[in-house]
């Protein structure tokens, strides 16, 4: 039996999602690397087959397809067992997921279950091709170095990635792959959590997810109210605003505006630091902008090094000044 | 209802700096405080047992000097501490302390609700939460925004997810982690920094618990760092200093480069 390489697919409402194809493109890396099948395990109910169709055509040479009215939606008990279940039946070597709230949650649920290693967020992954361990690169230290781990002696090794760290596989029209439908033992489908209800945020300001410009803020704006300054400027430049981790963890701004490793990762066409001063981790969340603009008063903050255009100095001196520039030159322009 | 929280000390590490040669932490003059993210959880089981009465143990594995971290929650009103310490620990990966601390859960008997934070800022895994609740065999709701009723034994909670918030319920006991929606964490009191200072904190070293050696620390452990390093530089950017060439030459040359750009 040829070894296999794992991804978790992720559905809702049947479709399969955008994250369930971007694995595919470091799946099919490492699978051709070390002469493995790709597999993706997806699980669900009444799931659209033209998504499965799309996970062959972006890479994937199987499918565990695990459909049952019970698995619509993720409930941790019944997805830990059907994945512990589907593990240990098929023997992946390695097992990615997206870093997800289902991901971040089931992955290491079942990793705790089975005893086997799991690294999260990975932004580099490689595999040795003489021991078949895959080489996991994630920031360590707070952020602050990034570190390469391996899990010699477990299998599967388990990881996940950040949503949109990685482009979606290139899609190769008519290309096939081996479904297989399996069927879990009903003891594994009776679990102790109930869905009931679900939300979608709503829609008021700008968020950073899609947004083309993000001006955000560190801890260097100081408290909560000073964040004022930021919305400010962002509406002067028809910006959502961001927050490095340091701001949301206290209390500065919300998880949603997080960017970075343990937020978002986030590609817009500007994005404006205000006292951040650039861990690993953040840098991870928003290296890829277009253009990146920094302030920040300590000349050797880290940010610096990705800036595009950066100013060495005191936000509270700058933010105004630049409000006032941009304003004087938008009525000149008037 | 008595509820378990498991918190971790870490460093300050807003500002860390780095060895350039080693590729480590200058760990000299940086302060450990208790994990941010944790402060949460705590403000969480404080509230819970302000409403339905009963005990708060916080349970922390790390160096003897985590124990300031203990009396830190405490201070807050938490009623017992217990810190897991032992040099056998050291170096265990998420999965080796999720197995210390579910282990010294199960001596503490019965209980009704883990609540611990969503990640450490430090590790940044966000695993040890639920690991625990996976080798205790718990029900788990992650990244709770507001908890909406407890009644016979089932909880109900509303979590932040992808687009929006999704409400479960579960039976008890389980494990939740919190985000910082849950409610904003209180400050010690002054009693409770009284009463925190001279509480016994009792001391689990490895023979107090039944536990099997090879899984304990960095050997005992499934994953293994093997390589460090410091990442390059990416850009080279045009970095002006305010106190060089002033605030308004500055701003000027800042706005420039936005106009260039298109974007003013």
């Amino acid at each position: 039996m040829a070894r296999e390489i794992w991804t978790l697919a992720e559905q809702h409402e049947g479709h399969v999602e955008k994250i369930s194809f971007e694995l595919l493109t470091r799946g099919r890396a490492l699978a051709d690397k070390s002469d493995a099948l790709l597999a993706s395990v997806l699980i669900g109910s009444n799931i659209n087959r033209e998504g499965i169709q799309e996970l062959f055509e972006r890479g994937t040479d199987k499918v565990y397809l695990v459909e049952d009215e019970r698995l619509a939606y993720y409930l941790n008990d019944l997805y830990a067992n059907v994945l512990t279940h589907l593990i240990k039946t098929y023997k992946p070597v390695i097992f990615l997921a997206g870093a997800t709230t289902t991901g971040r949650t089931v992955m290491p649920y079942v990793a705790g279950r089975i005893k086997t290693g799991l690294t999260a967020d990975c932004t580099e992954l490689d595999i040795e091709v003489d021991t078949g361990n895959l080489l996991q690169t994630r920031p360590a230290i707070g952020g602050n170095i990034m570190a390469t781990i391996k899990t010699p002696k477990h299998r599967p090794q388990m990881a996940t990635v950040r949503p949109r760290s990685t482009p979606v596989a290139p899609r190769q029209e008519g290309r096939k792959g081996e479904l297989v439908r399996v069927t879990i033992p009903e003891e594994l489908l009776k679990g102790r959590e109930e869905r009931l209800d679900f939300h979608g945020m709503e829609k008021g300001e700008a968020t950073i997810d899609d947004a083309d410009r993000i001006v955000a803020g560190g801890r260097g704006i100081k408290k909560g109210e000073n964040f004022n300054l930021i919305y400010d400027l962002a509406k002067w430049l028809d910006a959502a605003v961001g927050a490095s981790r340091e701001a949301v963890d206290r209390g500065w701004a919300e998880y949603p505006q997080q960017v970075g490793l343990s937020g978002k990762t986030v590609v817009p066409e500007l994005y404006m630091a205000f006292g951040i001063s650039g861990a690993i981790q953040h840098l991870a969340g928003m290296k890829t902008a277009d253009s990146i603009v920094a302030v920040n008063s300590d000349p050797d903050a880290q940010i610096f090094q990705v800036a595009d255009f950066g100013i060495i100095g005191d936000l509270f001196e700058v933010i105004p000044e630049l409000i006032k520039e941009i304003e004087r030159r938008k009525s000149e322009k008037e | 209802m008595k509820l378990i929280v498991p918190i971790k000390q870490v460093p300050e590490t807003g500002n860390v700096k780095m060895d350039e040669e080693k590729g480590t932490m200058v760990r000299d003059g940086v302060e450990s405080i208790v994990n941010p993210l944790d402060l949460y959880s705590i403000e969480c089981a404080l509230k819970l047992k302000e409403e339905h009465g009963g005990t708060v143990t916080v349970i922390s594995m790390g160096p003897p000097k985590a124990e300031k971290a203990i009396r830190e929650a405490l201070s807050m009103g938490c009623d017992e501490g217990i810190l897991l310490t032992d040099k056998a620990f050291a170096g265990s990966d998420t999965w080796a302390t999720s197995y210390v601390i579910s282990e010294a859960i199960k001596t503490l008997g019965d209980f009704d609700l883990i609540v611990a934070g969503v990640r450490a800022t430090d590790g940044d895994t966000g695993q040890v939460g639920p690991e625990i609740a996976a080798m205790l065999d718990l029900p788990i709701a992650t990244f709770v925004s507001r908890i909406n009723s407890i009644e016979n034994g089932i909880m109900n909670v509303t979590r932040l997810v992808e687009g929006g918030y999704e409400q479960v319920k579960f039976s008890m006991p389980a494990l939740i982690t919190v985000v910082n929606e849950i409610s904003f964490p209180r400050l010690p009191t002054l009693r409770g920094k009284q009463t925190a200072r001279t509480k016994d904190i009792p001391v689990v070293k490895k023979d107090d618990l039944a536990i099997d050696s090879d899984s304990l620390g960095l050997e005992g452990s499934p994953t293994r760092v093997v390589k460090i390093m410091r990442p390059k530089v990416i850009r080279n950017g045009v970095i002006l200093d305010v106190n060089k060439i002033g605030i308004k030459k500055a701003v000027e040359e800042l706005v420039n480069f936005l106009e260039e750009k298109n974007f003013v």
